[in-house]
């Protein structure tokens, strides 16, 4: 097999037990390079939890996970601290929105530069050259970021001012600053109106076009059926379906999971 | 504007305040003549003020709430900010900073010895208050034995002089070097620990430190203490008692304006974000990539260096050491610093000091009640303001395109 064709990402039998809970039970998924995969399903199916192990805040019961970062040899992620994963280039927003709240929007922002940067101890006492121009570059890519998502306007506001659809914007902004290569979006459109929802919609297309690629929990039907290339269902931490939005779409256990939940209306 | 309710609480308060403070301000015992006095009249204006006061204090809480809630449903403006605006402006700011140096730099020259004894005091804990500012203030690290290290730097230098003949000068750094190690000692077994839980654990560390110096005599000559310790010599020149308190005074000041310039620099950098970002949320924090491992442990050794350091000067000011200075009520104190000056601002740590140690030295007119007037001044402080005296302003970022 040669190698361009390995995926992304590669999670194999992730099991996770809380106690006597199976919150994931052998989960298989994969996401390709460049591809905007959505991973769905009920309420309490286990797609947090799933994010939670892949960075490092669970260690799994059971299972692999698997990186290939381009130009890099296969990671295992399983055995590293989060901040390592973010390291290896994976960036994770929340669903319930976990932004810095008493710093400001752009503090937010450079935080996430945090691992791509180096300033120490002697570097911050001293001031060094180095440190002066590091700085600045955190400075300029967070506003360039900030920019980019429409947010420069509240660049010195407190995170935790902002309404609620810009703080979603802010945690992609955050996750960005970080340089990953997939970006771990938990239901990003919870809470946005329509209009909203559209421009997140356009965001997620344009960071993609950027060489990203996506790993998207969604309830939004719509949304996941305009965006996605590939999607994974969940039900009981166990994948019942798998496939393009079509095939998902009229797949019978996928309808089955969710009857009698009223946003099947997509 | 006041309920039924209201009174019937204020009423409950003012009975138990009557019953709190019974045994102090009404029971009266003069032990020679073997009698009793009894201070009803004192009961009743306990009960008293504290029903007036918490009738004041309630009224004054619910317009802030309501307002508050104006503000978050958007009827009125969010007006804290620039109504002291004026404080902020940089030629304000610089103005003061000059008129606070040179007030500082003639002070010895316009006051006593005494006072400038006080003076050095209240310096030190500028210095303690902004190393604990660092853990408990930005990182966000409860840490109720920071004494510990306050200990290990007075004890370097006593020890170091006591058995090798080393010097202030050698000794200050040596001792801020060991209190930071002290502080990643103790930081590692509490990595996973936070809020209560941490507290729990330092206050322990703290006593434990204590407990050491008090009962290993060998190593520290016990409770009896060390004494003979030298003030900082001044290129081995003979000064007079005065003299050197003045040297030490100038000698502080100095240390002071260094710490501040140390912690501004090293909040304003790539490690101050990431200790403000793991105060505000642990996951976040490292989800973005920050070593909470490494960030937590330089908080701590950082923060302990300064109370190293305070330490040794302590040490060369007193000349004598013993382990009672090193209580766990040293620990309240510099916390209270911290929290009443205003969390993670450096204005309002250097001002917390000063209002700490200066307010109770000056209430010694108030004799037995010092410390009752002490208290009511900082419940009342954390009533009317919970985010400390100077609310912690974060930075701008001008943009240089
Ligand atoms: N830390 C935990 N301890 C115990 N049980 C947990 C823990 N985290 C999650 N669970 C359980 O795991 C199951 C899956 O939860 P999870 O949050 O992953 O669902 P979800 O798919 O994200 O749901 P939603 O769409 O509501 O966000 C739930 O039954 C939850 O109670
Ligand atoms: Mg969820």
């Amino acid at each position: 097999m040669p190698p361009s064709t390995l995926p992304l990402l590669n999670v194999s039998g992730l099991t996770m037990d809380f106690g006597g809970i199976r919150a994931l039970d052998h989960l298989d998924l994969q996401v390709q390079s460049g591809e905007i995969v959505a991973l769905i399903g009920p309420n309490g199916a286990g797609k947090t939890t799933f994010f939670n192990c892949l960075t490092g805040l669970y260690t799994p019961t059971s299972g692999d996970l698997k990186l290939n970062p381009p130009g890099r040899p296969e990671m295992r992620l399983n055995d590293l601290k989060p901040n390592q994963i973010t390291e290896q280039g994976l960036a994770r927003t929340f669903q319930n929105i976990r932004l810095f709240a008493n710093m400001t929007v752009l503090e937010n922002v450079m935080i996430g530069r945090h691992c791509r940067t180096k300033a120490q101890i002697f570097g911050a006492i001293f001031r060094t050259h180095q440190t002066v121009r590091e700085e600045q570059a955190i400075v300029e890519a967070s506003r360039a970021i900030l920019e980019k998502m429409g947010l420069t306007s509240q660049a010195d506001e407190f995170a935790g001012n902002l309404p609620y659809g810009a703080q979603r914007r802010l945690e992609i902004a955050r996750a960005l600053a970080t340089e990953p290569i997939l970006l771990l979006l938990d239901e990003p459109a919870a809470g946005m109106n329509q209009h909203e929802t559209k421009e997140l919609s356009h965001l997620i297309l344009a960071i993609r076009q950027e060489g990203l690629s996506i790993l998207l929990i969604e309830h939004d039907m719509k949304l996941v059926m305009s965006l996605s290339d590939h999607i994974f269902v969940m039900d009981y931490g166990r994948k019942i379906a798998e496939g393009r939005p079509e095939e998902v779409r009229n797949n019978l256990l996928v309808i089955k999971a969710y009857l009698g939940e009223d946003f099947i209306h997509a | 504007m006041i309920a039924l309710k209201d009174i019937r609480n204020a009423i409950g308060i003012g009975l138990w305040f009557m019953f709190l403070t019974f045994p102090l301000l009404v029971i009266k015992v003069n032990p020679v003549e073997k009698t009793v006095i009894w201070r009803w009249n004192n009961m009743l204006l306990i009960g008293a003020a504290s029903f007036v006061a918490y009738l004041v204090s309630h009224i004054i809480l619910r317009r802030r709430d309501a307002r508050q809630k104006r503000i978050r449903q958007g009827s009125e403006q969010i007006t804290t900010q620039s109504n002291l605006l004026f404080l902020k402006t940089p030629k304000f700011l610089l103005a003061l900073s000059c008129t606070g140096l040179l007030f500082a730099l003639v002070f010895p020259a316009l006051f006593s010895t005494y006072q400038i004894n006080i003076m050095i005091t209240a310096l030190m804990y500028v210095v303690l208050g902004l190393g604990l500012n660092i853990v408990v203030g930005v990182a966000g690290l409860l840490n109720l034995g920071y004494v510990a290290f306050y200990a290990v730097g007075a004890y370097t230098y006593a020890l170091l002089h006591l058995h090798f003949g080393l010097g202030f000068w050698a000794a200050l750094p040596i001792g801020g070097l060991l209190s930071a190690l002290f502080g990643i000692l103790l930081g590692f077994p509490v990595l996973r620990l936070r809020g209560d839980y941490l507290a729990i654990v330092t206050l322990g560390f703290g006593e434990i430190i204590r407990l050491i110096l008090e009962n290993w005599n060998d190593f520290s000559k016990g409770p009896s203490g060390i004494s003979n310790i030298p003030r900082p010599g001044f290129f081995g020149l003979e000064m007079s008692l005065e003299t050197a308190i003045i040297y030490l005074y100038y000698l502080m000041i100095c240390m002071v304006l260094f710490t501040i310039f140390v912690v501004n620099r090293l909040q304003n950098s790539r490690i101050g974000r990431a200790w403000f970002a793991l105060r505000e949320d642990e996951i976040a924090c490292q989800a973005m990539g920050i070593d909470k491992t490494r960030t937590k442990l330089t908080a701590f050794a950082l923060g302990a260096t300064w109370a190293g350091m305070a330490g040794v000067f302590f040490a060369a000011k007193t000349t004598f050491i013993n382990p009672a200075s090193f209580t766990f009520l040293e620990s309240a104190i510099i916390l209270c610093i911290v929290v009443l000056g205003g969390m993670g601002s450096i204005v309002g740590v250097i001002v917390g000091a000063f209002v700490l140690i200066l307010v109770p030295e000056y209430l010694r007119v108030f004799a037995d009640y010092r410390m009752l007037a002490f208290g009511v001044v900082l419940v009342v402080m954390m009533l009317l303001r919970p985010q400390g005296i100077v609310a912690n302003v974060r930075r701008t970022y001008t943009h240089k395109p």
